[in-house]
């Protein structure tokens, strides 16, 4: 199948995200989200983030423009109807993805390839609500998308093998390094991550750390770019939650139960780096990195 | 400025550093009322030797123990300028510039404050934790490396494609199959059993690949 227009459904981080990584592939990507104001901060972040790769020499003003010629942002489902692939990129909430499915089948071509970006859920769950199980694969992007290679591609167990060797090379033309994982809780990064992030959150919850001494003990020692409050903030404490409700949910593994300090940030609105609070302060919303 | 007291085998300075050389071999008054600095594997037991002393901070390094062996759990006028210290390494790798410094909640911010500027001006990183077992990096990570080689176990991927994942993933360096071959799955295992012990979660229980290659180390065969 030839891929010209790719749908991403969900303007939120990983979503935009996305939807930036498809558009520099200089396909033409519409993003489709019913709230026309978190559509317009999707573009002006995927924007900014342009703006720094040129300031940076990364790019070229005419590339950067190209780039985002390719974006077009919509509220209404049904101008996705010409999309050959769709990613979605919503909540970690299976009825929510069923309902998405189901009425993007009814308006979508036979060709169209149905993907879900989720990290928790079954693959095989989440397609057998779709109305096309046959075509429909899992594509695990990492945060943040923009910038990190690494693609989890999961079929279903009903994925037809041509339509998995599709997404595997869609995969490829848009610059990212895909690896094949098990349609398992989690699939193989956040079965890892999940379960350590609650592990430190849980630490700052009984008071033998601060959350910016855990970050610089985890990154001297261990040499990671980011620590773990860093990447929580940027995942979002409320999407912490929904990948901790689903991961608990398939293993009942207690380190996945979702520890009550995130219950209660959430509560307060403290979500993380997209409002400027979560386990650590910011001063801006930016896109991580050039 | 600081004196230090060594007994030898210091894991958090096993060959010469900043930190060694910049510390003051007078033993005059001034100086001792400075900060003092026991390292080694002794280093503990050599505090409690030492009995009450009027140094400005005291600072102890520690193995896997908690600073509380030493300086009892509740608040103590005597040991409240004592705080503990490790420099993190994974087991036979050079030790990394994190210093983790323990402090109880009653030790004066004084002492803390003293502490983390002398490591500081050696160039070491300070994060400060409260006295815990594993402090902050063996408490996180250790769980971690043991869901790796329990997955190894269970097929999800090959040691190769786990490695990949995780540092193509979330851009770590070193994968954790790769990190355990180098710096010793037997130290992996000395470490989980005893933070297993102290804490008596499943988490920390040794994985059975650290087993085995313990029993190996030790020439059960």
């Amino acid at each position: 199948m030839n891929i010209k227009t790719v749908g991403v459904v969900g303007s939120g981080t990983m979503g935009s995200g996305i939807a930036l990584v498809c558009a520099r592939a200089g396909y033409e990507t519409i993003v489709f989200d019913r709230n026309q104001l978190a559509l317009d901060r999707a573009f002006e972040q995927a924007r900014k983030f342009l703006e720094k790769s040129v300031s940076r020499k990364k790019l070229n003003q005419n590339s950067a423009d190209e780039i985002l010629s390719c974006w077009k942002g919509v509220t209404e489902i049904k101008n996705l109807a010409e999309c050959d692939v769709i990613i979605e990129a919503v909540f970690e909430d299976l009825s929510v993805k069923h309902e998405l499915f189901s009425e993007l089948n009814s308006i979508c071509p036979d060709h169209t390839l149905f993907v879900s970006n989720t990290s928790t859920l079954s693959i095989t769950e989440i397609a057998g609500g779709s109305g096309r199980d046959d075509r429909f694969i899992g594509m695990h992007f990492c945060l943040p998308a923009q910038l990190m290679k690494l693609v989890e591609v999961s079929p279903g167990l009903n994925t037809l093998p041509d339509n998995l060797a599709c997404i595997w090379q869609f995969c490829v033309d848009l610059g990212q390094n895909p690896v094949k994982t098990k349609d398992t809780p989690g699939f193989v990064l956040n079965y890892f991550l999940v379960p350590y992030h609650n592990d430190a959150i849980r630490m700052v919850e009984k008071g033998i750390a601060e959350p910016g001494d855990i970050d610089k003990a985890i990154k001297t020692a261990m040499g990671y770019k980011m620590g773990p409050m860093e990447l929580l903030d940027l995942v979002g404490l409320d999407t912490q939650k929904l990948l901790c409700d689903a991961l608990y949910g398939a293993t009942y593994e207690p380190r996945a139960a979702c520890p009550s300090l995130v219950k209660r940030m959430i509560a307060a609105g403290h979500l993380g780096k997209k409002v400027g609070k979560g386990l650590l302060n910011y001063d801006n919303n930016n896109m991580f990195g050039a | 400025m600081y004196r230090i007291v060594n007994s030898d085998n210091s894991r958090s300075f096993p060959s010469p550093h900043d930190f060694i050389a910049s510390a003051s071999r007078s033993e005059s008054e001034s100086e001792v009322r400075g900060g003092l600095v026991f390292t080694g594997i002794q280093a503990g037991r050599d505090y409690l030797r030492q009995g009450s002393n009027p140094a400005t901070f005291v600072a102890i390094e520690l193995e896997l123990e908690c600073l509380g062996v030493y300086t009892g759990l509740d608040h103590s006028e005597e040991h409240q300028h004592t705080v503990g210290f490790a420099r993190f390494r994974m087991g036979s790798a050079e030790p990394s510039q994190l210093i983790e410094l323990v402090r109880h909640a009653w030790t004066s911010d004084q002492a803390v404050a003293l502490a983390r500027t002398a490591f500081e001006n050696s160039g070491l990183v300070v994060a400060i934790c409260e006295d815990f077992p594993g402090r902050i990096v063996n408490t996180l990570i250790r769980p971690y490396l043991n869901a790796a080689l329990s997955r190894l176990d269970e097929k999800l991927a090959t040691a190769e494609d786990l490695d990949k994942t995780l540092c193509l993933g979330l851009g770590y360096p070193e994968g954790p199959i790769e990190l355990l071959a180098r710096t010793g799955l037997a130290e992996h295992y000395d470490v989980t059993s005893a933070l297993y012990f102290a804490l008596g979660q499943e988490s920390y229980a040794p994985a059975r690949r650290a087993h085995v290659s313990k029993q190996r180390h030790k020439g059960i065969i």
